[in-house]
């Protein structure tokens, strides 16, 4: 699997581009080294940010208007012929609209189509539930053959962009409007799909999350360093599936509590992946999930969302102080304690 | 330009042969469509014995025409044409459905030799021959690619998106055939849900129509033949065709869509079919 270190990206780029803008301007430059690369939308080639790709390479991107199942058909198709095609629409589009194509035309026969679907989460919150998105892991999970990751911001979606072209099957990369702040201070890390990456060390806690939620949970972690003196570890699993069991069992192990933390549905989404490598594991631990409580979001600005839903440093910091509270029942047999 | 003497002999004799082996794989499979399956035997002679330019040797050779089932229910009809045509034993056809078995209902073109798509969730074909046709555009290959469809998928909205975009994108590599047997599962497509007119549909989605009589492979020869060579627009094949053709007993009939045959029905079937 591609290993991603540097960027082109530094992050003055992350913080003055959307995600979105530096997606589309990482496809225009890996394009020109790799003519397999072609591009589809439908007609959201500005808000999707792939116009970056279409403006330099114009014969190798197809907009075929607001018709998102012949989109991902087509592209299906385009992979059928040899291409690399990068598919962008918003995440409510590409895995509901399109659903049963990506799971039949692209997953099934298991072609390098590349999904970068935007506005996902909340992102898009004055836009009103319709073009919400807090469903896409279950579904984008669910589907066999499907990689499934969420960068925690621009660099990181350069990077998970990068990464995706060699992999042979289909990939689902959601990203938001992209207007947060970046995670990452600079691109000087090692990206692996599936591999997460520990961004706050700790051993009293563990906070698994993606997307957004990385920073948030980095601030959260030194706000409860200097505030509560707890030691909070922090991972940005950007690989829903293959979801790293490796880097769960050592926070397990480790920490002994566990809070996800991710902008979707508690139901299918990354808690309940990683309650599942927990659940198999035979271990216990003190376990959390938090994010939209099975339960459509209300409308607003999307920063106004995430405080709201307490997805801001705050709100986790209050969430883990929920379960500093909470014992979890002794256990004579556990080798590590 | 209709077929040499000798030629069309030929084809009505695989044709024939292609009906008596879906009379088979209904009965080793334990069911299929057999209706939809006798429709298309002209349409598939034609195509994988004239037309297409393959090579069962190459399955995989990057210059292929590709050839779309998307009327996918219909693999007892397709999978035969393929073995007949040589991409493997006929032997194999007697697996049909069964545990471990490459052949199912749909089509599967990970475990089918020669088959270029896996389909059957009907309207998801011709997109996907549009995402090939626009790939054969850019590698500037002349490969052309033909997606069969049922009448009854052309319900399905996703169809005419395609449709739509075949014509904006100038796709005259792109070649639809519809299988127009006037039958869908719940009864005729008009009382159902109305698909006329339906060639005028097409017209206005921008292609080019031609309609023929679909077992009449004289007529389908030169309609193969002109969509073959036509320039700056998709080309739609209309073919009329009588669904279950061939077995007296099941043409026109919708009890037919799908079945499953014991040995008697069998032999019934393939004497109706001898009898031509």
């Amino acid at each position: 699997m591609a290993v991603i270190t540097g960027t082109n990206w530094n992050a003055y780029d992350a913080s003055t581009m959307t995600a979105r803008e530096i997606y589309g301007r990482t496809l225009a430059a890996l394009a020109e080294k790799d003519e397999r690369i072609v591009g589809v939308t439908a007609d959201l080639e500005k808000t999707t940010a792939i116009k970056f790709f279409a403006d330099k390479f114009p014969e190798r991107f197809y907009n075929v208007g607001i018709a998102e199942q012949n989109m991902m058909g087509i592209a299906a198709g385009l992979a059928k012929a040899g291409f690399i095609p990068f598919a962008s629409t918003m995440a409510i589009f590409a895995c509901m609209r399109a659903g049963e194509q990506v799971r039949t035309d692209i997953a099934y026969q298991n072609l390098p189509v590349k999904i970068i679907a935007t506005h996902a989460g909340i992102s898009f919150g004055h836009a009103g539930t319709t073009h919400h998105c807090t469903e896409d892991f279950a579904i984008m999970r669910a589907i066999p053959n499907m990689t499934v990751i969420c960068p925690a911001d621009g660099i990181e979606t350069s990077k998970a962009v990068q990464a995706c072209v060699d992999l042979p099957g289909p990939v689902y990369v959601r990203i938001g409007r992209g207007f947060e702040p970046p995670a990452y201070a600079d691109d000087n890390y090692t990206y692996e799909i599936g591999k997460a990456i520990t961004m706050h060390e700790g051993t009293d806690l563990t906070i698994i999350t993606c997307g957004i939620g990385v920073l948030q949970a980095v601030n959260a972690a030194k706000t409860l360093a200097e505030t509560d003196g707890l030691s909070v570890r922090v991972i940005n699993m950007h690989t829903i599936k293959p979801i790293d069991r490796e880097a769960i069992m050592s926070a397990v192990v480790d920490t002994r509590r566990i809070l996800t933390v991710e902008e979707h549905n508690i139901l299918g989404g990354l808690g309940d992946a990683v309650a599942s490598v927990i659940a198999e594991s035979g271990k216990g631990c003190v376990f959390k999930k938090h994010g939209m409580q099975d339960t459509f979001a209300t409308i607003g600005y999307a920063e106004d969302l995430y405080s709201y839903y307490q997805f801001d440093a705050n709100g986790i910091v209050d969430k883990v102080r929920e379960m500093m509270g909470m014992e979890f029942e002794p256990d004579e047999n556990w080798d590590d304690e | 330009m209709a077929l040499q003497a000798e030629e069309k002999k030929r084809f009505e004799q695989i044709a024939k042969e292609l009906r008596l082996t879906i009379i088979d794989v209904m009965a080793w499979s334990g069911g299929a469509h057999v209706g939809g399956s006798l429709s298309i035997v002209e349409i598939l002679t034609l195509l994988y014995f004239k037309y297409l330019n393959i090579d069962p040797k190459n399955p995989k050779w990057e210059d292929r025409d590709r050839f779309i089932l998307s009327k996918g229910h219909t693999a007892a009809g397709y999978i035969p044409v393929l073995a007949k045509r040589g991409y493997f034993d006929e032997e194999l056809l007697k697996s049909f459905n069964h545990f471990g078995s490459p052949f199912a209902m749909h089509p599967d073109c990970n475990k089918v030799i020669g088959c270029d798509a896996s389909a059957g969730s009907l309207g998801h074909g011709l997109s996907m021959a549009v995402g090939l046709g626009l790939g054969a555009k850019q590698l500037k290959k002349p490969w052309k690619t033909v997606c069969l469809m049922g009448d009854g998928e052309c319900c399905e909205g996703s169809v005419w998106e395609a449709a739509m975009s075949a014509a904006h994108f100038k796709l005259d590599n792109v070649i639809g055939i519809v299988d127009r047997n006037r039958l869908m599962i719940d009864g005729c497509t008009e009382d159902v849900m109305a698909l006329e007119p339906f060639a005028d549909k097409w017209r206005a989605f921008g292609w080019n129509v031609i309609e023929v009589n679909g077992h009449d492979l004289d007529e389908l020869d030169c309609a193969l033949d002109a969509a073959w060579k036509a320039e700056g627009k998709p080309t739609l094949i209309l073919a009329n065709t009588v669904k279950g053709k061939g077995v007296d007993f099941m043409e026109n009939n919708v009890v037919y869509h799908y079945a499953s045959g014991d040995s008697a029905l069998c032999e019934k079937a393939k004497a109706s079919i001898m009898r031509g």
